[in-house]
């Protein structure tokens, strides 16, 4: 789960972590009312999911309480495009005020998982403000990391390490140790798949200060972080993906296609995906209904195809000894008749009580395209979302 | 031979007394896994299919002699404790199938597994079985359709995929060869065990021949098992496909570990890794087959 830079900056604060004063705005009064609070030169930063917004026109820059009002007036109610976002962006509801540092350098912290090590480990550079990924690329000497065994928890050498690799000096080191070992703490506390500051800067008269700050959640530990819960912005999310969630569907992601998929295993669903295109079409989502055999579920992945004018036709392939073909093909029946379906479906059914399914799908006198196999059924989707048949 | 759990391992089931847990046990006992306990807090005394209960893993242990495997029913918020408790009590290999396990609990448990010469495999793996001799977890589902997918032979199959994980030893079937010994690695991001390191096993197997696997775009397994192999530590021949070619970069599907971020566990990345090494990636699992035998010189 993923929250915005002003509740980011909340958490860090909390723990300890220095960031520029200031507060979140949802009308230009207000970000002018902040403004005038803070005095001086202000920054106005779109609060958004993606990242890219400098380049965006997101952040901007100002010299008074009047400009503040005017900046938050241009991005507030707007949607942000960004490199990150696809063509119709992301909309803006709120802008973070804050006070403008006077930056001398541009550091860069994160607390990331290596899935190869199976720890989570710390990265630093002296190389901040900028894509992370293009300083690994272009300069791989520039990085320092600390692999943190969670037993163990993180050890001030290794935040010395660090600190003396992103070229610090004199009392920095300690301080940025005390940093790191906070965002550590957090980072442990709230269960965060990513912590990362970018820029940490240091300021003409000596302090760190986390300018910008990501934080994400590992969705499996939300469950005892109900304060996290609370700050998740849904208007920040695919709506297609935030429908099917609340239908009790987790596994759906929305894709660029016109073939509605349903599939039990995320392997399959993958392969399937693969072999549509190989087929010359394209999957309008990913959906994984799981192994778990629940009339709804299938009924409410119907649901979802029905919600999607995009999807031209539909296919269904589900496989292996732990799906009840029966209780699926019940669940296709019972789509047929609560809903209102006016897409060809192309079905594919094997695994457990397989004659069973077919009869319920037969009796039930409801149209359908039948498939033999994995490889039959998506040449038949891709050629019925065509047109080419019915 | 086979690796990991033949007819000899003994086996616990912890959460015997759940849905999954007592249904699962049904399946690995019918199968003819050596199931000799199984633990649940509270309903110590009672049994599940003649299977003895126990509150805790020691008791188990005090009362069976020494047990070399558990398979934890346990949901994923409880999971940590369950996987610590077996190892407290000498379990030496943990199944874990349960899926949406915490991510810092799953690097909490590896690392002290790791620390205790302690194998899990998973979380969110649907379990091992060496065809004909033993099953953990619930792989193959039920006995007749496992009978209809799998049979004993000399190929050692890797699955990232669970439900996928039929595929490979369906084909080798319809294709005449057998399997030594079947895993599914897991759903989740941090794994216990990899692909590389179940290729040292495997490479170590009398029975083996040869290796052939379903992997997925996302995460490094194939990349490492390409490491393996390039290093020569892995002689035998490693046969994959790999799913999700189609795709798009930095999309999450529904296991978190299928995620393909900025080039990085790409199909592309992972076939020239594997390529490299001297391994045999195909596009299609019809292709396994085919290859198999060429490279067996059948």
């Amino acid at each position: 789960m993923k929250i915005h830079e002003f509740q980011a900056k909340a958490l860090l604060s909390q723990y300890g972590i220095p960031v520029p004063r200031g507060r979140v705005a949802s009308t230009p009064a207000e970000a002018k009312e902040i403004a005038t609070e803070l005095g001086a030169k202000v920054v106005i930063k779109a609060q958004v999911y993606a990242g890219g917004r400098g380049k965006a026109g997101g952040i901007k820059i100002v010299n008074s309480p009047e400009e503040a009002e005017m900046a938050a007036s241009e991005l507030i109610g707007t949607r942000l495009v960004t490199h990150q976002t696809g063509p119709e962006g992301v909309p803006v509801s709120k802008v973070l005020v804050e006070e403008a540092s006077d930056v001398e350098r541009e550091l860069y912290l994160s607390i990331l998982v290596d899935g190869a090590n199976r720890l989570p480990f710390m990265m630093a550079s002296e190389a901040g403000g900028m894509e992370i990924e293009e300083v690994v690329q272009a300069s791989p000497e520039k990085i320092s990391k600390a692999y943190i065994d969670p037993a163990v928890a993180f050890q001030p050498y290794q935040g010395r390490k660090l600190a003396y690799g992103m070229n610090l000096s004199g009392k920095q080191v300690g301080e940025a140790t005390q940093l790191m070992a906070s965002l550590y703490n957090l980072f442990i506390a709230k269960d965060c798949s990513l912590a990362e500051i970018n820029p940490l800067v240091t300021t003409a008269d000596g302090r760190l200060v986390a300018l910008d700050a990501k934080l994400n959640f590992d969705d499996n530990a939300l469950f005892r972080h109900k304060d996290i819960q609370e700050l998740q912005d849904k208007e920040q999310e695919e709506p297609l993906e935030v429908q099917a969630r609340e239908l009790g569907i987790n596994n759906y992601v929305k894709m660029e296609g016109d073939i509605g998929c349903m599939v039990n295993g995320a392997g399959l669903a993958m392969a399937l995906n693969d072999l549509i295109s190989g087929c010359g079409g394209s999957a309008a989502n990913f959906l994984d209904i799981g192994t778990v055999n629940n009339i709804d579920r299938v009924v409410n992945s119907f649901r979802m195809f029905v919600a999607d004018s995009r999807v031209k036709a539909v296919l269904v392939n589900i496989f292996g000894g732990m799906a009840r073909v029966d209780v699926i093909a019940r669940g296709i029946v019972k789509a047929y008749q609560q809903l209102d379906i006016r897409f060809p479906v192309v079905i594919r059914l094997a695994g457990t009580n397989v004659a069973e399914g077919k009869r319920i799908l037969a009796q039930s006198g409801i149209s359908f395209i039948e498939a033999k196999d994995f490889y039959d059924g998506a040449h038949k989707a891709v050629e019925t979302a065509r047109g080419i048949i019915s | 031979m086979a690796i990991i759990i033949d007819e000899n391992t003994k086996v616990i089931v912890q959460g015997i007394t759940g849905r999954e847990g007592s249904l699962r046990s049904r399946y690995m006992k019918n199968y003819g896994t050596k199931v000799v306990a199984g633990t649940s807090p509270g309903r110590g005394g009672e049994e599940v299919d003649g299977i003895p209960v126990y509150n805790t893993v020691k008791e188990a242990v005090r009362a069976q002699g020494a047990v070399d495997m558990s398979v934890t029913f346990i949901p994923g918020p409880g999971l940590k404790t369950a996987v610590l408790e077996a190892i407290d009590a000498g379990v030496k290999y943990i199944v874990a199938p349960v899926e949406r396990v915490p991510l810092h609990d799953i690097m909490e448990m590896v690392s002290v597994a790791s620390k205790s010469g302690v194998m899990i495999i998973g979380p969110g793996s649907i379990g091992i079985m060496s065809p004909g001799k033993a099953v953990a977890g619930w792989l193959g589902g039920n006995v007749q359709w496992a009978n209809k997918l799998f049979q004993p032979g000399p190929i050692g199959v890797l699955s990232r995929s669970g439900g996928e994980s039929g595929t490979v030893p369906w084909v080798l079937k319809n294709g005449g060869f057998g399997v030594s010994t079947a895993i599914h690695t897991g759903t989740e991001p941090i794994l216990g065990v990899s692909f590389a390191d179940l290729l040292l096993l495997f490479e170590k197997d009398e029975q083996t021949l040869a290796v052939a696997a379903f992997g997925e775009i996302g995460g490094s397994q194939e990349e490492e098992a390409a490491e393996v192999i390039k290093a020569g530590k892995v002689t035998k021949p490693f046969i994959i496909y790999i799913a999700g070619t189609a795709a798009p970069e930095g999309q999450r599907f529904s296991h978190a570990s299928a995620i393909v971020e900025r080039g990085r566990g790409s199909v592309q990345s992972k076939v020239k890794a594997l390529r490299e090494a001297g391994a045999y990636p195909v596009e299609t699992p019809k292709e396994i087959v085919p290859t198999l035998k060429k490279l067996l010189k059948l």
